[in-house]
């Protein structure tokens, strides 16, 4: 006892620490998390008028198994309580899974990485105390995430009971991916190898249940994920596929402690893996070096929206009976189009191009970046000059905008084909999906203009997105003034599939994009290199 | 004649209230190995960048290589080198992959000398940038600045990360560089380095230059410390311009003069017959403090 004493000893200083730098980013996940599953309850009962329409569309999503695979086994669907166990439980577990990951890895393999950890160490601390206070740190984290998500719920009006087993399963879930994540930051050895053993470990958790849940039910059994929806939350509540989730914790906390006690500090059990010794021959531009960067997080996005996208589209032609009658339906998806499948078809084609600008703004946002890093500075000490440097890198997030987009489109369309059998679908809502190109581009002109005039409020390019989600979200409901809505750049185009594509727009917007990147540039060949 | 490669005259730079460069003159001629002293946040690094392009200059005048660094940026840099003094590599790319992605922005990369480079610093280039220690880093950096078949270095503190036998093989590079008629730009708070390589130095303090020149002639301006043994008590040295801290014990003294004003102080010395004689030339350190320390400057 005395051992473990002196091994942790400074944990509790430690833990006050990481307590404090994450004190924002712990409550806003929290609150997110819980948000997740309270929201689902309100917009469930906003959705369905009657018990009737809600039965019919609780039928049609049992058949869908697209639906099945993405959120889980259908369980008393025509519910509240069993429609948000269905859609939070799944995402919400993979979400905490990745708030643990990040915040384990975060004080753990990436303070080791950047020496800083070698710094604590030197002081008066035991060997553990990083460890202990960085469990600790990601543990109090869910259990935080689990009581608002409980208190939520109950809050709202959903049984007691079944409301406390969703936010505790879902909180150990937390525990199960912390516990993942320590034994991923011993056995990689540096940051991003741990965010990619843990996070693999997310997926195949995800993944596993997927396919278990759609046709081998013993598949469920082997992911933590399955075990929290095996709990039957508002369906039947039974406790002890919790104990799962609380011996896989214990185990791989016990597991992490001991790799940790037998590995080097700055050392992985997994030895990092040489790269190339030289650079490829095409290694040689400004251009190639951004892509170079890049490609990784361009094939990652294009991957993710793909799946998206057949997703929506897979579900698309449901959308009349999925998302009933009430007036609320009628206002985010019926208004303009009169028709629900084609309102539902507009609203994805949005709702992917606001995700796509995700990855156009983060990929906007590498020039600061590089900036800030110093790796402009070795770069334009070059023969290549700041116009080239910039273009190389806005030619990346351009191309790499239209991958994503594209990916997106063909997603969505062949979601739809793959239900309906109708390939006409590749040109009603691939090519309406590209022209959304034009939108995105204009946030990354407002981001570039930002880069170049005020790079320190660059990030304020994000509020663009945010206008974007909230007229397409709230335009209808709250009747929003024209003028606002006119303001979001992706209320303008045709509203496909209805309507036809008009070239004006679409033009205009991408003038106004190319308007913004060369004020931008010129003002950022002006401007002081940090 | 031929205009110097690097040539800055009232050259003025402030970031917002702060006045980074004030009215700095540099100039630094073919062919020598030109230090550039100055403690933190005298403005070395400031004008380093602005010479490089990458900050744009208030007032003066600045001439890289015969053309302007600001408007020429890309044009001047196929013609020269930069390490910077704190190295951050792209932590997903291999120091060999960033020694050629350098080599290649600047022009090419001539292999064998690539090769040598890496071999004479023990530098393996198969790790990734996130996994260099802080010496490595600056290593990737000198490899690829010294493999690069230019005429200009300039070097922001290369050497502040590297253990001894690297310094020496790095000193060795410079020399070398010099021989072949290159010219480098040498910022360093390493005084032994400056003094082993450099041909001259300009001392930089609050973003202006205060003092230029050879170590010969910046030795002219500093004290030489004497110590005597007399044949009688000494005279008149008390009253001799330019010795200070004079210490008498007998046939004994010991005090420090001002180099240019050792002549007088000798005559006075052998008028009373010398019988040893042991003086030390003030060291580049002395130089440094003289501008900077404490000691002299309360002194003043």
């Amino acid at each position: 006892m005395t051992s473990l004493a002196a091994a942790t000893t400074g944990w509790t200083l430690l833990l006050r620490t990481f307590m404090r730098r994450d004190r924002w980013q712990l409550l806003w996940w929290s609150v997110g998390l819980s948000a997740l599953f309270v929201s689902q309850a309100v917009s469930v009962d906003g959705l369905y008028t009657s018990q009737a329409d809600f039965d019919r569309a609780a039928a049609t999503m049992e058949g869908n198994t697209a639906f099945i695979a993405m959120a889980g086994p259908a369980r008393a669907l025509n519910t509240t309580g069993g429609q948000v166990m269905w859609q939070a439980g799944a995402v919400g577990a993979v979400a905490i899974g990745l708030m643990a990951m990040l915040l384990v890895g975060r004080h753990t393999r990436a303070e080791e990485e950047r020496g800083r950890e070698e710094l604590v160490r030197a002081t008066a601390v035991g060997r553990c105390a990083t460890l202990a206070a960085a469990a600790v740190t990601a543990l109090a984290a869910v259990v935080v995430a689990g009581l608002l998500t409980g208190a939520g719920l109950v809050a709202y009006g959903l049984s007691f009971a079944d409301s406390i087993a969703t936010g505790a399963g879902l909180a150990l879930c937390g525990a199960f991916f912390t516990g993942s994540a320590l034994v991923a930051a011993q056995l990689a050895s540096t940051t991003r190898g741990t965010y990619g053993l843990a996070g693999a470990v997310i997926g195949l958790a995800y993944g596993l249940r997927a396919v278990g849940d759609v046709g081998s039910p013993a598949l469920s059994w082997l992911s933590p994920i399955g075990w929290y929806q095996a709990m039957h939350p508002y369906s039947g509540l039974r406790w002890w596929p919790a104990l799962l989730l609380v011996v896989g914790a214990l185990l791989a906390t016990v597991l992490a402690v001991a790799l940790f006690l037998r590995r080097d500090l700055g050392s992985g059990v997994l030895a990092a893996r040489p790269g190339p010794a030289v650079a490829s021959p095409a290694l040689r531009s400004g251009f190639a070096l951004a892509w170079r960067l890049q490609r990784a997080s361009v094939l990652a996005w294009s991957g993710g929206i793909l799946l998206g996208g057949l997703a929506y589209g897979s579900i698309g032609d449901d959308a009349g009976d999925l998302v009933g009658d009430s007036a609320l339906t009628e206002d985010i998806f019926g208004a303009a189009a009169g028709d629900l499948v084609d309102g539902f078809f507009a609203v994805s084609l949005v709702m992917l191009a606001l995700i796509a600008t995700g990855f156009a703004l983060s990929s906007m946002g590498r020039p600061r970046g590089q900036e800030e890093d110093g790796h402009a500075e070795l770069t334009l000490s070059t023969g290549v000059s700041r116009l080239r440097w910039l273009g190389g890198q806005v030619a990346v997030c351009v191309l790499g905008t239209v991958l994503v987009v594209a990916a997106a489109g063909v997603g969505l369309a062949g979601g739809y084909a793959m239900v309906t059998g109708d390939l006409g679908a590749f040109e009603r809502l691939t090519l309406p999906m590209l022209a959304m190109v034009a939108p995105v581009l204009v946030t990354v002109g407002v981001a570039l203009l930002l880069y170049g005039v005020a790079p320190g409020a660059q990030s304020a390019a994000w509020l663009v997105l945010v206008l974007g989600v909230v007229v397409l979200m709230f335009g209808e409901v709250f009747r929003m003034p024209g003028w606002l809505r006119g303001l979001s750049p992706y209320e303008h185009l045709a509203l496909a599939p209805a309507e036809p594509f008009r070239v004006l727009p679409f033009v205009a917007l991408l003038a106004v994009a190319v308007a913004l990147s060369l004020v931008g540039a010129f003002a950022f060949s002006r401007r002081d290199i940090r | 004649m031929t205009t110097p490669p690097l040539e800055v005259r009232g050259l003025t730079k402030s970031f917002g209230s702060t006045l980074a460069l004030d009215r700095l003159d540099l100039s630094v001629e073919r062919g020598e190995v030109h230090g550039f002293l100055g403690p933190n946040g005298a403005g070395k690094s400031t004008a380093i960048r602005v010479l490089l392009g990458l900050l744009r200059k208030d007032s003066g005048e600045v001439s890289l290589l015969g053309g302007d660094p600001w408007t020429d940026a890309a044009r001047l840099h196929r013609r020269l080198a930069y390490v910077p003094g704190d190295v951050d590599l792209w932590p997903n790319l291999t120091g060999g992959e960033v020694i050629d992605l350098l080599g290649r922005l600047r022009g090419g990369v001539d292999p064998t000398r690539r090769d040598e480079l890496v071999a004479l610093f023990q530098l393996d280039p198969t790790k990734r940038g996130r996994s260099y220690s802080k010496g490595n880093r600056q290593k990737v950096a000198l490899v690829a600045a010294l493999a690069a078949d230019v005429e200009l270095l300039l070097l922001d503190e290369p050497t502040s990360g590297l253990d001894p036998i690297m310094e020496s093989a790095f000193q060795q590079c410079v020399q070398d560089f010099r021989a072949r008629g290159g010219t480098v730009l040498l910022s360093s708070h390493i005084l032994a380095e400056v003094e082993q390589l450099c041909d001259r130095v300009s001392i930089i303090r609050n973003g202006r230059c205060v003092e230029t020149g050879s170590l010969g002639e910046l030795r002219h301006l500093t004290r030489t410390s004497v110590t005597v043994e007399l044949a009688g008590p000494p005279r008149g040295l008390e009253q001799l311009e330019g010795v200070y801290d004079l210490v008498v014990d007998g046939h004994r003294a010991r005090f420090d003069i001002d180099t240019a004003l050792l002549d007088p102080a000798l005559a006075a010395l052998v008028a009373v017959g010398v019988r040893s004689l042991t003086t030390q030339p003030p060291t580049l350190e002395e130089l440094f403090l003289r501008h900077y320390g404490d000691r002299i400057e309360s002194e003043a």
